[in-house]
C-alpha cells in the first residue's frame, strides 16, 4: 500500500519533468540542427546563459511587475467579492450592474491600456489598474455564481434553526461559495500578471515587460526570452500561492 | 367497499383540549395559484392532535402533501388557512425549540462533525462547554464517538444522517420534525436507524412528527399513524399503534405488527 503510494508520488514528479526535458531537448536540437538565428529563436541553453548573466537585472525588474500584479489582484478581490455579494443577493443590483459588468468586460483591455496610462501616468498606478481590470471579472463572476449556488438544503437548514440573514450569509453562503471564489482567484492571479505586462508594454520605465520590450528592440533574443521565462515563473509562483491559500482556507478539500 | 374512517378528535371542548394537546391542527388547508391561474389544492383539510411525548407518523404516497404539512408545522411554509398550534401558540415561522431532520443530511462540508452538530447552538449563541458536552453525548448515543473531528465527506450516508440527527437534538428541542429522514438510506442501515430513533425517544422523550412513505417504518416507530390520501391531502385513517415498548426487530414478524401494516395499506388504497 505504502509502496504503491510512493511509486505514484514518484511518477507524478518524474513524468512532468521527462515531458519538459523532451520538449527542451527537441527545441535545442532544432536550433542546433538548423542554426536558427538567436534573434528569432534562441536555444534553451542560450536562454539559460542569458538568465544567469542577467540575473541581477531580471531580479530587480521582477519586483515592479510582482508589485503591480499582486496589488491589482488584491484590489480585484477587495472590490470583486463585495460587488459579487451585492449582485448575488439583490435582484435590483444584479439587473443594474450585471450589464455594465459584461460591457466593461467586452472592451479589450489592451485597447484601454493607453487611456489608462493617460489617466494614471507612467508609474505603477496605471499597471495596477490594468491588472485590476483584467483580474476583476473572473472574481466577480465566480463569486456571484458560488453565492447563488448555495445548496438549497443548507439554506433551508439555516431557516429551520432561525438563522438571521447575516448568520446565513457568513456561516452558510460564504463558506459554500469558497471553492468558487478560489477558482476565480486562480484565474485572476494569472490574468493580473498579464495585465501588468500589458501596462508595461504600453508605457513604463521598469518591470519585466519593459525589459522584454527593450531587449527585443536591441535584438537581444536570449535576454527577451529570459524575461519571458521569468514572467512565466512569476505567474506560476503566484498561482501556487493561491493554491497554498486554498489549502489553508479550505482544509475540507475540493468538491 | 369503503373503509370506515375513524375521525380524530374534533373541536368539542377547545379549552380542555388545548390544555391536553401538545400540538393542535385544525382544518389546515394549503393551495397554490398555478401558472395557468388554476388553484392547486395541496392540503385539503387536516385536523388532528399531537400528544406530548408521542411519535406521530404522517404516512402517504409521494407528492401527497405530507411534507408540505410538516413544513407548515415547522414554520418553513405557510398554510392558506387553518390552525397550526404547538403548545398553545400559532406557528408562523421556525421556532428555536424545534429540531428538523431533512431527507438529506445537509451537513456543511467545511465543518467538522462536532461543529455541524453544534450549528443550532452557534446560531442561538449558546455554543458553550455545556453545549459541547451535550453534543458529544449525542454523538456517543448515535455511535459516532471518535468521529467528532472528522469531516462529513469521511462519513457514510448512514453516519451522516446520524450526525444530522444529533444536530436536530443538540438544543433539546420540544418538537422533533423529521422529513423522510431515512428515505435515502439502504434497507439494513434504515432498520438500524429505526432502533436508534426508538432509543433516542426513550432517552429524550421528544415529541416527534415523522413523515414517511414506508408502511413498516411507520408501524414500527409510531404511537399514531396519520395516513394521508393522494393529493389533495386528507386524512384517510388515524391509526393508534398500541404495540408495546421496547420494540425490537422481532416485532416486525408478529401478527399484531402485520395487522397494523394491513390497516395502513388499506388506508393508502394499495390493498383491501
Amino acid at each position: 500500500m505504502r509502496l504503491r503510494t510512493s511509486i505514484r508520488t514518484l511518477e507524478s514528479i518524474v513524468y512532468p519533468i521527462a515531458g519538459m526535458v523532451a520538449v527542451l531537448a527537441l527545441w535545442q536540437g532544432y536550433v542546433w540542427a538548423f542554426a536558427v538565428n538567436p534573434i528569432v529563436l534562441p536555444s534553451p541553453l542560450a536562454i539559460a546563459r542569458a538568465t544567469a548573466a542577467n540575473h541581477e537585472i531580471l531580479l530587480s525588474q521582477t519586483w515592479p511587475t510582482l508589485r503591480e500584479s499582486v496589488y491589482g489582484f488584491v484590489l480585484a478581490l477587495l472590490v470583486g467579492i463585495p460587488l459579487a455579494v451585492c449582485v448575488a443577493n439583490s435582484r435590483i443590483l444584479n439587473l443594474t450592474f450585471y450589464p455594465i459588468l459584461i460591457a466593461t468586460q467586452s472592451i479589450p483591455k489592451v485597447a484601454v491600456a493607453p487611456i489608462i496610462l493617460v489617466w494614471f501616468g507612467i508609474g505603477m498606478e496605471s499597471k495596477l489598474v490594468i491588472a485590476f481590470l483584467v483580474a476583476f471579472f473572473p472574481v466577480v463572476v465566480d463569486t456571484a455564481t458560488g453565492l447563488k449556488a448555495t445548496p438549497a438544503g443548507l439554506l433551508e437548514l439555516a431557516r429551520s434553526v432561525s438563522a438571521s440573514p447575516s448568520q446565513t450569509f457568513w456561516k452558510v453562503q460564504f463558506p459554500a461559495a469558497m471553492p468558487f471564489i478560489i477558482s476565480g482567484a486562480k484565474v485572476a492571479v494569472t490574468l493580473a500578471v498579464i495585465g501588468a505586462v500589458i501596462g508595461e508594454f504600453v508605457g513604463s520605465n521598469e518591470g519585466l515587460g519593459n525589459l522584454l520590450l527593450s531587449a527585443n528592440a536591441q535584438l537581444d533574443g536570449p535576454l527577451a526570452w529570459a524575461a519571458l521565462v521569468w514572467l512565466s515563473v512569476l505567474g506560476i509562483v503566484l498561482f501556487f500561492v493561491v493554491v497554498a491559500a486554498e489549502r489553508v482556507l479550505m482544509p475540507w478539500g475540493h468538491h | 367497499m369503503l373503509a370506515q374512517v375513524p375521525q380524530p378528535m374534533t373541536d368539542s371542548s377547545p379549552a380542555a383540549e388545548a390544555a391536553r394537546a401538545f400540538g393542535r391542527f385544525r382544518n389546515v388547508h394549503q393551495e397554490f395559484l398555478q401558472d395557468d391561474s388554476k388553484r392547486l389544492v395541496a392540503i385539503e383539510d387536516i385536523s388532528f392532535d399531537l400528544k406530548e411525548g408521542t411519535l406521530v407518523s404522517l404516512l402517504g404516497p409521494s407528492g401527497c402533501g405530507k411534507t408540505s404539512f410538516l413544513k407548515i408545522v415547522a414554520g418553513l411554509a405557510e398554510a392558506t388557512y387553518g390552525v397550526v398550534e404547538i403548545r398553545g401558540r400559532q406557528v408562523t415561522r421556525p421556532q428555536p425549540d424545534f429540531g428538523f431532520v431533512f431527507q438529506q443530511a445537509n451537513l456543511m462540508p467545511w465543518r467538522t462533525v462536532l461543529d455541524n452538530v453544534l450549528f443550532p447552538m452557534e446560531i442561538q449563541r449558546r455554543k458553550d462547554a455545556a453545549a459541547k458536552r451535550r453534543a458529544m453525548e449525542l454523538l456517543e448515543l448515535v455511535g459516532l464517538a471518535g468521529f467528532e473531528n472528522a469531516r462529513p465527506s469521511q462519513l457514510s450516508g448512514g453516519m451522516q444522517q446520524r450526525a444530522a440527527l444529533c444536530r436536530a437534538l443538540v438544543h433539546a428541542p420540544k418538537l422533533l420534525l423529521m422529513d423522510e429522514p431515512f428515505g435515502a438510506l439502504d434497507e439494513l442501515t434504515r432498520m438500524e436507524m429505526h432502533d436508534l430513533l426508538l432509543e433516542i425517544r426513550r432517552v429524550t422523550n421528544a415529541t416527534t412528527l415523522f413523515v414517511t412513505h414506508s408502511i413498516s417504518e411507520a408501524v414500527y416507530l409510531s404511537d399514531v399513524i396519520v395516513a394521508f390520501s393522494k393529493r389533495p391531502a386528507r386524512i384517510a385513517d388515524y391509526i393508534e399503534v398500541d404495540l408495546p415498548y421496547p420494540r425490537t426487530p422481532a416485532l416486525r414478524y408478529e401478527t399484531a405488527f402485520t395487522d397494523f401494516e394491513h390497516r395502513a395499506g388499506i388506508a393508502l388504497g394499495i390493498t383491501r
